[in-house]
């Protein structure tokens, strides 16, 4: 299995990340996606006629969709991604899939313009990410209420991971988070599942430190000493 | 004319290879400039009214100045050495100052927390002595005998080394590093940060690397600075106060900020206050 791949890519980030959570390697082709722009080159046009990255192959299959390769990689090695429970489960997985594109196109969009000078109306794609951002908390924290921490349920699905690079980058794009407590807890429920990868701009949860212990028996009379 | 020591500098602007005709609007220094290739198809760069200023091409970027520099722009011998692979890139935009951003990248302390398992990791946190200096003669802050045990030094890093640095400043918004090159020993790798400062807190920053680095792809070398960086972002776009304090103030430094305190003292002594401030913070 072959991924195409940019280090800051989002969309490229939810593959890896799903791989990681699989258990699956597939080889990282670096692309140089900035400054060289290399998608749109003849080579990689050749695969993708679309000209975008993430591009998956796998023997003859050739996958250009990110929320398709998070659905090939889920299938094949870590079936318990897709959701597939109940008719509602599967559905809201969907749901959240397509969801995603909303935030690739607003705040994916808004981020490669504050970040890399990609071209944009700045301020129309500020207000549709918000908006996107308030459902998102809006189903977040209803979602909550019935017990459960994921998009889809009470445990992640591709639904979660195909959502949470580009609203865990959003502060990139001038959107910050501060507002959306529901929003917060999911990705640290994320960034705390086992077999976690980070990107750039997304930090692992440092471990917290222990709680200090008693103090030592001769700092603690020595203080004693010196405050009498 | 009267002398200004922000106008009178020269500053990165653009990749030198991806200037064209239909060119580019940017800011330099609050004010409106543009980037696009002349006739010929050399880089050329003008002001808000239309007038042309000058250009220089150095370290594969175009450079220009809303003044008259007093010197040449600095050079990079090291650089030049044959053999060295020549990494453009690219630039990134951060929001904040492009003090901000040089103090950042003089700082070590930061490694094992913001760049874990890659550049520092813990427990290895320690930063030990090491020497600074404003050298007179070039009129330029060094950080010289900087050691950090670093878990993948670079691309072409194999597992943990520990790492020496150099670190130069010889130009209000730029830095040069050396350190240690896994490949080659005895030589140094050169890792550069050029700032163009568009505002007093808005900046892009241009990263230049010239490595000795035979199995790496460029893209990868791209990918592995490209990633270092953005690790840095979100942290610089939310130091508080946003411009750089070059007075002691709230901000206490330790002995790893050695560097920094140079560098702040040196901008003081230059008079380059644009995005710093001068009130203790």
């Amino acid at each position: 299995m072959k991924l195409y791949d940019y280090i800051l890519s989002p969309s490229c980030y939810r593959v890896r990340l799903m791989a990681a959570f699989a258990g699956v390697k597939p080889e990282l082709v670096p692309v140089d996606f900035h400054p060289g722009a290399e998608h749109r080159g003849a080579a990689l046009r050749a695969l993708n006629p679309r000209g975008t990255i993430p591009i998956l192959t796998d023997g003859d299959l050739v996958l250009t969709e990110s929320t398709a390769m998070l659905a090939y990689i889920a299938a094949g090695w870590a079936p318990d991604w897709l959701g597939d429970d109940t008719p509602a489960m599967r559905a809201r997985v969907t749901e959240g899939l397509a969801f995603a594109q909303r935030l690739t196109e607003s705040a994916g969009a808004a981020r490669a313009h504050d970040m890399l000078l990609a071209p944009g109306d700045i301020g129309a794609l500020r207000r549709a990410a918000t908006a996107a951002l308030r459902e998102l908390e809006a189903a977040l924290s209803e979602g909550r209420r019935r017990g459960e921490a994921f998009l889809a349920g009470p445990r992640p699905t591709i639904a979660d991971l195909a959502c949470f690079p580009h609203v865990a980058l959003a502060p990139d794009g001038g959107l910050p988070l501060d507002a959306y407590p529901s929003i917060r807890l999911w990705m640290r429920a994320i960034r705390a599942l086992p077999g976690f990868v980070e990107m750039p701009g997304i930090h692992r949860l440092h471990e917290l430190m222990p709680e200090p212990g008693p103090m030592p028996q001769e700092i603690r009379r020595d203080s004693t000493e010196a405050g009498a | 004319m009267t002398k200004d020591v922000t106008r009178d500098q020269w500053y990165p602007v653009a990749l030198a290879r991806q200037v064209t005709p239909a060119g580019r609007e940017s800011l330099l220094l609050g004010e409106k400039i543009r980037i696009f290739a002349d006739a010929g198809g050399f880089p050329a760069v003008t002001d808000g009214h239309g007038r042309a200023l000058p250009v220089l091409i150095r370290f594969n970027h175009v450079w220009t100045t809303l003044g008259t520099p007093a010197k040449d722009l600095f050079t990079i011998p090291d650089a030049e050495a044959p053999g060295r692979r020549l990494v453009d890139v690219g630039v990134v935009r951060v929001r904040c100052s492009p003090l901000r951003a040089v103090e950042n990248f003089l700082d070590i302390a930061h490694f094992p927390f913001v760049h874990t398992d890659i550049l520092g990791s813990e427990p290895h946190t320690e930063v030990e002595r090491y020497e600074v200096a404003i050298r007179e003669d070039v009129d330029e802050v060094w950080a010289t005998k900087v050691q950090f045990y670093q878990p993948q030094a670079a691309k072409s890093a194999a597992g943990g080394i520990t790492t020496e640095y150099e670190y130069r400043v010889p130009h209000p918004t730029c830095s040069v590093l050396y350190k240690t090159c896994p490949p080659r020993p005895g030589e140094w790798d050169v890792i550069c940060l050029f700032v163009q400062p568009l505002t007093e807190t808005l900046c892009d920053v241009w990263p230049w690397m010239a490595l000795y680095d035979d199995v790496s792809s460029l893209t990868e070398m791209i990918h592995f600075q490209q990633m270092i960086f953005l690790q840095d972002r979100s942290i610089l776009e939310n130091q508080i106060p946003p411009l750089l304090p070059l007075d002691p103030g709230m901000e206490i430094p330790t002995r790893a900020d050695l560097t920094s305190v140079a560098y702040r003292r040196w901008l003081k002594r230059l008079g380059y206050s644009y995005g710093a401030q001068l009130v203790a913070a």
